[in-house]
């Protein structure tokens, strides 16, 4: 792929040919290895050096197109500024997407954090330790029949008309390991774990075993588990699985478009209990492969969005947060429309909790560790969902692992019915998010 | 043009080609041809190219404005290089012959092989003659025929007009368009050389309705392949007028009771079950990973007498219709389950390669970005012996599934799917609406359970995520009765 600054030449030199006088590119390049071994031998490993960019241009009327491409040489973009040209006569009247007011400003720790890649065999090599490994925790293990290890590298930029460019870039590693389980007369059970960091040198691999085995262990011995109203643990994992499914509770564009549970009336109210306090960070410390700035070249920041159970902000674009007249966020993603979400959440105790639990002294709760299907399941609109999820009937500190249930409530009344945000924080792929009590939810099982 | 078919490897860097560069015909023989020879004489043992050009536009119409047009153009290709049962995938967008060159070489180098001396000579490979199913059906001429941008915003607008009229309480309604056009060719080192291009488009409706406390949103979709003109077919105000009787039922509709039932899962979108329960347990991609309770069930009973499925891809303009997979093998008409017994899996080369199955046309991949996988492609229940009346009258208390959401299944079989619109049965009859459902089971006990079928078979577009990317598919089935099924609710 041509390097950033030959992009931007290029494409200010077309511009000038077709007679564009205002444009912007976002664009990225992505240099990947990835590996899947089976049984002790490498199964697949795929390579990739991708590369693409979305170019949005406004033409004389100020109506905005955009065109998106992987062709990013001097003819590939030549095309995408033509047919973005072509496509802004078709453009929205009204609320025209526009430069950032931020594209420009400085970001002070903008820098590019780059570790030098692992050689393929040791991608392998590290793999089938893995596998091995995890196969020998437990004679049920029979297979880890879904598995990865991934490096990449990621150069993204930013640049318009009016002189904004911004370049970042990162490294990251990643392995995911699925083990399952036969035994005579059972059900075969399966679980699985993911770590991610910025290199292949200090990636958990060791941590991602032990969870994996730790799970899947634990499900060995398993139980239907009654239908009726529970109290409800949520992960980590699965409480920002369940916010991220509710994202359009934050998200200014779906708030004027009617498609969220919110209005803009809903800041300053009471949305969630006291004990919880939300925000989206994504500069957080913990988050691998944190970007700093969004599609439009906005700087990320810190964003609160619930506090104490308040609802206290909206996610932006700068189209967003011109209409609302509020501050920009970080959030957008370049398109013709433009589409806004959540960086990296970060959920914590909000106000002081009257009492404290424990799943050491809690009885018959459910602990919920993985919620399935929030494609099938979840009525975003609605506010409702009916989820599948790998779990746990929890008694005084023993775990029994429960078969084919299902969990179902209202994510607003969920929000209002904590009891406890447990104060250790877990790392997820999501966010950073500690454990969070529900006082009832509607469980079906046999 | 290449001249010379005898080469010695250091001549490589000096050659002189011209490939077509906006289409994929027989000029591109010549330096494929090259590539596959040169990665054979590294001792590789099979080589594979798919290269693709994709030109997508999508529309977007929110209550009475086009809100958003996104035109999408993308080339690329993958190699695919095999040694003994390992094989290797690299992407690249480069298609220049040192773009591909590089990404051959970086697939050979991670199977530890490298390019021949620079004194060696490539060995040739001859390929067949470009079976070029694009020109044989005159699909060259599919995209200018395809509406414009302006008719797209046209109909997209007309059609939520029309919703605005028919349904009540609307807090917000959208329409939606894409149209996805994709060229492909496929050159492997057996002489595969092979070229299509694929038209695929859908349109739909997406409304939510309020009523105070009471809200719903529901969706209806329409898919099609092969036919340029099919948002000029669109029949909107029948799905506007479908999808208002449903909002309006939905709106009030109390949620469902959990327990277990009986159901009856209408036709054509509620062909989902199938494809979750069982067809994605059918592809070798699954007998690989020892994922499926049917691996070693060919021959064998595994589904009630009444059940005969299958996954074809030939279909008249239906979703998942290919006429060759993206491994250049046409597709089949494969036969999968026949009156409970197991006949075939969906083998896509790899699966083939380690699981000894033969390959059915199956290997489907989103992109070059991805290697093919074994895949669905139109897979449905056939009709069955029963009226839809004689389903109803044999439960006393049920669950009728009118309208499915989306699904999934796991590593061990188990599945799950959510219901959009169902309604309770009581003696035979249908007496209300119900909301919240989610459907889960065994895939080894449901198809045991799915035992009676109606003789209204119906086909629904679908999208289907797996190792290989979103990929277009069909599910389809007549009206079915499932005996006993876990229903998720409050």
């Amino acid at each position: 792929m041509p390097n950033i600054n030959e992009i931007a030449t290029s494409a200010k030199e077309t511009a000038n040919k077709l007679g564009i006088n205002k444009f912007d590119i976002y664009g990225s390049t992505v240099d990947e290895t990835s590996v899947q071994v089976d049984q002790g031998e490498p199964k697949q490993v795929k390579a990739s050096n991708r590369s693409g960019v979305t170019v949005r241009v406004w033409n004389e009327d100020n109506t905005m197109g955009v065109t998106s491409t992987t062709d990013v040489d001097p003819k590939g973009l030549e095309l995408a500024l033509k047919t973005a040209y072509e496509a802004s006569f078709f453009g929205v009247k009204e609320n025209v997407p526009d430069f950032s007011p931020e594209a420009t400003v400085n970001i002070d720790n903008n820098k590019s954090e780059k570790a030098n890649q692992a050689p393929v065999s040791q991608l392998i090599e590290s793999l089938i330790v893995a596998e091995k490994e995890l196969l020998a925790v437990h004679p049920a293990i029979k297979g880890v029949p879904y598995n990865g290890l991934a490096q990449r590298d990621i150069d993204r930029f930013y640049l318009n008309s009016n002189g904004a460019i911004r370049t970042e870039s990162h490294s990251l590693a990643s392995i995911y390991l699925y083990s399952k389980t036969e035994e005579e007369g059972k059900k075969p059970r399966s679980a699985g774990a993911f770590r991610i960091n910025h290199s292949l040198d200090n990636l958990d691999i060791n941590g991602c075993i032990k969870e994996t085995a730790d799970k899947t262990i634990s499900h060995l011995n398993y139980e239907k588990v009654t239908t009726g109203k529970y109290r409800v643990v949520f992960s980590p994992e699965a409480f920002l699985s369940l916010l991220g499914a509710f994202s359009n509770l934050f998200n200014a564009q779906s708030i004027l478009d009617k498609q969220s549970l919110s209005t803009p009336d809903s800041l300053g109210k009471q949305i969630a209990s006291p004990l919880l306090s939300v925000c989206d960070d994504a500069l957080h410390p913990a988050n691998i492969g944190a970007e700093a700035f969004d599609g439009e070249g906005t700087p990320t920041r810190r964003v609160s969005l619930i506090e104490n159970g308040v609802l206290t902000g909206f996610l932006h674009s700068a189209g967003t947060a011109k209409r609302m007249n509020a501050n920009l966020t970080g959030n957008a993603s370049i398109g013709a429309k433009v589409s806004v979400s959540p960086n990296f959440y970060h959920v914590f105790a909000g106000a002081n909790s009257e009492q404290e639990y424990s799943l050491e002294t809690a009885e018959n709760v459910i602990l919920i560790d993985d919620l399935q299907a929030l494609h099938a399941g979840v009525k975003s609109l609605q506010g409702s969902f009916s989820l599948p999820f790998d779990g746990w009937l929890v008694n005084k500190g023993v775990k029994t692992s429960i078969e084919s249930a299902t969990v179902a409530g209202d994510f607003l009344e969920v929000l209002k019915s904590i009891i406890y945000v447990e104060k250790e924080p877990e790392l997820t792929p999501g966010g950073v998010c500690p454990r969070i009590w529900i006082d009832e939810l509607s469980i079906t099982g046999e | 043009m290449l001249t010379n078919s005898l080469l010695l490897s250091n001549q490589l860097p000096t050659l002189q080609y011209t490939s077509t560069p906006e289409r994929f015909d027989e000029t591109w023989e010549a330096p494929l041809a090259i590539l596959l020879g040169l990665g054979r004489a590294a001792g590789a043992d099979f080589i594979e190219f798919f290269l693709e050009r994709r030109n997508y536009i999508s529309c977007l119409a929110e209550d009475d404005s086009i809100t958003s047009i996104s035109p999408s153009l993308a080339t690329g290709a993958g190699v695919r290089v095999f040694r003994g049962k390992a094989d290797c995938y690299v992407s690249t967008n480069n298609l220049s012959f040192s773009g591909l060159k590089a990404a051959l070489e970086k697939g050979l180098s991670i199977l530890g092989l490298q390019l021949p001396a620079a004194n060696a000579f490539i060995p040739e490979i001859n390929l067949e003659l470009l079976r070029d199913y694009a020109t044989k059906r005159g699909k060259d001429k599919w995209l200018p025929l395809c509406s414009s941008i302006r008719e797209m915003g046209e109909v997209l607008l007309d059609s939520t007009a029309y919703l605005q009229r028919k349904a009540n309480h609307i807090q917000s309604r959208r329409a939606t368009y894409f149209r996805d056009w994709q060229e492909v060719l496929i050159a492997a080192s057996d002489g595969t050389f092979a070229r299509d291009i694929r038209l695929t488009q859908s349109v739909g409706f997406n409304v939510l309705c309020a009523d105070g406390a009471n809200r719903t949103s529901i969706a209806e979709r329409a898919g099609n392949t092969s036919d340029a003109n099919f948002l000029r077919t669109w029949d909107y105000q029948q799905s506007a007028e479908q999808i208002a009787e449903s909002a309006g039922k939905m709106l009030y509709a109390d949620y469902v009771e959990s327990g277990t039932y009986p159901i009856i899962m209408a036709n054509h979108f509620g062909g989902v079950i199938f494809h979750e329960a069982c067809g994605h347990l059918l592809e070798t991609t699954q007998i690989e990973r020892k994922t499926t309770p049917f691996a070693d069930k060919k021959g064998e009973k595994i589904a009630h007498e009444s059940l005969t499925a299958w996954d074809e891809g030939r279909s008249e303009n239906a979703f998942g219709t290919i006429d060759m997979d993206d491994e250049g093998m046409p597709a089949q008409r494969t036969l999968l389950i026949e009156k409970g017994v197991l006949k075939n899996f969906l083998a896509d080369r790899t699966g083939s390669v380690r699981t000894g199955h033969p390959r059915t046309g199956s290997g489907r991949r989103q992109n070059y970005t991805y290697a093919a996988a074994s895949r669905m492609r139109n897979t449905y229940i056939a009709t069955g012996e029963y009226s839809t009346e004689d389903l109803f009258a044999s439960i006393d208390k049920g669950i009728y599934c009118k309208k499915m959401g989306g699904g999934s299944v796991g590593a061990t079989g188990q599945f799950n799917f959510g219901v959009d619109e169902a309604y309770l049965i009581e003696n035979g009859k249908i007496t209300k609406p119900l909301k919240g459902a989610i459907l889960i089971g065994e895939a080894k006990e449901i198809m045991n359970k799915i035992s009676m079928c109606s003789q209204d078979l119906s086909l629904a577009a679908g999208f289907c995520g797996s190792v290989s990317g979103s990929i277009y598919t069909t599910v389809g089935q007549p009206h079915i009765k499932v005996d006993s099924i876990t229903v998720g609710g409050r």
